[in-house]
């Protein structure tokens, strides 16, 4: 039993930082339409560029300040000049290019930064206490408080604020918003700019546990589109939960299924993902249907 | 005054026009309607103004020239646009869709009187007000739509088939609300319709569309049970 409460409270840590990008990848989906494959790419070079800044002698938080910033505009420059282009293309071709985002990020980090694994600082400290006989470190309470902050954070300006009022308009129906004068594509691109944000915070959680290299996220994503899929693509909190599930589910299932064990971990998010498309295509939290892709 | 003069006004979908220079105008504090069968041109005309799909010619607004304007800079000038079937949001409860349409209102103050304001001319959205729009009838999302439309405190007002989809008695509802905006608000309307008996009961002006021009244009009670209204609608 305490294996079971300890693998849980692993698997609610990665769970966490899945959750992180899915809902990077749902907010960009809800208001384009459009999975970024790129997304778990672009949070890496977002990294490396947090690890240089520290490298040259930047503490941490200020480093991490100033990349958050430098992220934002980086995907609003992506979606203005390789998005926006493309925005009325069938879906097909929209995927090829998010796909190409995904290739030149990676290719972008490893020219830059080639590919030895760089160890990468910890926002929290290397502790943890015995609870019960279950380990819990803090930087697993750590990841999951900072998932917390994100929910409520864009949950707040969703609902709150002006901006997020514009932003859902424009999610839902962008004609609909042009007519009652909100501009439509400025709210698309601070949509991209908050993803490649909370991509980049994602990057930052997994960094210090996997080692900083050019293919970090790439198993982040797959976890990560499990987990949009399981939660329901057009749903902010779904794929929260729904990263929390696939963590858990991983986590458990690489112990308690001998024939999957730790090789064969990364089958879990894909047979998430399959069995969510058989018994309940629109996801947990989705409502409409996702006809496409 | 003149408030909307449209020059030569061309516009359509892809390379063929629907739209083939309209010229006409709307006078400060009249309602003026557009009527025409289905594809005469009408629903085009008003996306033209309002600059959800590119158009030729000139059309000049209280003084600005709006080509130069997107959809979004002209609900600030104060133009209001609400589309065929409604165009209010769905999956928003009332009370946020009239948000969303104060979203050019920078004073928060100003918003929130006009909700309560709007919610005393239209007790049922305030019943309503944490309700999704969706989950209204359909005369009940046309208030909405109107009273959205209205939250931009608007100078003219465009209206695309407010009777569509609607019971005759709620329709007539509709118009009496119209009616009571001009009188008493002194609010400019340009209302798109196919029920032209009604319509021309309640506008000051109106122009007859068919295939893309103007075939009448005129005073409302003049065109009423006119021969040139009855061609357009019956082709003969």
């Amino acid at each position: 039993m305490q294996l079971f409460f300890q693998l849980v409270v692993d698997g609610l840590a990665s769970g966490a930082i899945y959750a992180s990008l899915a809902l990077a990848l749902v907010l960009i989906f809800r208001a384009t339409r459009i999975v970024n494959f790129g997304q778990g790419e672009m949070a890496t070079f977002s990294a490396y560029c947090a690890w240089q800044l520290c490298e040259w002698g930047m503490p941490m938080t200020p480093s991490f300040l100033v990349v958050g910033a430098l992220a934002f505009l980086l995907g609003i420059g992506v979606f203005r000049f390789v998005i926006r282009p493309v925005s009325k293309a069938p879906v097909e071709a929209v995927v090829v290019v998010t796909l190409g985002l995904f290739v030149v990020f990676q290719a972008l980090s490893l020219w830059l930064w080639g590919s030895d694994q760089r160890a990468f600082p910890s926002m929290f400290p290397n502790v943890g206490w015995d609870l019960l006989g279950v380990r819990v470190t803090a930087s697993a309470v750590g990841i999951v408080g900072v998932l917390l902050g994100l929910a409520v954070a864009t949950g707040a300006i969703f609902r709150f604020t002006r901006l997020g009022l514009a932003m859902r308009a424009s999610a839902y129906d962008g004609e609909k918003s042009l007519l009652v004068g909100i501009p439509v594509e400025r709210m698309l691109m601070l949509g991209w700019g908050f993803a490649a944000v909370i991509g980049f915070v994602a990057a930052v959680l997994v960094g210090p546990r996997l080692f900083l290299s050019p293919t970090m996220m790439m198993p982040i994503l797959l976890y990560a589109l499990a987990s949009a899929t399981l939660g329901g693509w057009d749903s902010p909190l779904g794929a929260m939960i729904g990263g929390l599930i696939v963590g858990v589910a991983e986590s458990l299932g690489a112990t308690f299924l001998p024939f999957i064990g730790a090789d064969l971990r990364v089958v879990i998010p894909i047979l998430v993902t399959l069995l969510v498309l058989l018994v309940r295509p629109v996801g947990l939290f989705g409502t409409r249907t996702v006809v496409k892709l | 005054m003149t408030m909307l003069q449209v020059r030569g006004l061309s516009a359509g979908y892809g390379a063929a026009d629907v739209l083939h220079g309209v010229d006409f105008s709307v006078e400060q504090g009249t309602i003026v309607a557009l009527l025409g069968s289905n594809g005469a041109g009408k629903t085009t005309t008003l996306r033209a103004l309002s600059g959800l799909i590119p158009a030729r010619g000139t059309i000049e607004f209280c003084g600005s020239d709006l080509n130069r304007r997107n959809a979004a800079q002209r609900v600030v000038l104060g133009l209001a646009h609400i589309p065929q079937g409604r165009g209010t949001f769905g999956d928003f409860t009332v009370e946020e869709n009239l948000a969303a349409g104060a979203y050019t209102i920078g004073d928060k103050r100003q918003v929130a009187a006009d909700i309560e304001r709007w919610y005393a001319a239209f007790p049922r959205l305030a019943e309503r007000r944490r309700q999704q729009a969706g989950s209204l009838s359909g005369g009940e999302q046309q208030m909405l739509a109107l009273a959205r439309a209205l939250m931009s405190r608007p100078k003219l007002l465009m209206c695309d088939e407010p009777s569509l989809g609607l019971a005759p008695a709620i329709t007539e509802e509709i118009f009496e609300i119209f009616k009571s905006l001009n009188r008493e608000h002194g609010m400019t309307l340009l209302i798109v319709e196919q029920n032209a008996d009604l319509t021309l009961q309640f506008a000051d002006t109106a122009h007859v569309l068919e295939s893309g021009s103007f075939t009448a244009s005129g005073a409302a009670r003049d065109l009423l049970g006119s021969e040139a209204v009855q061609q357009s609608y019956l082709g003969v």
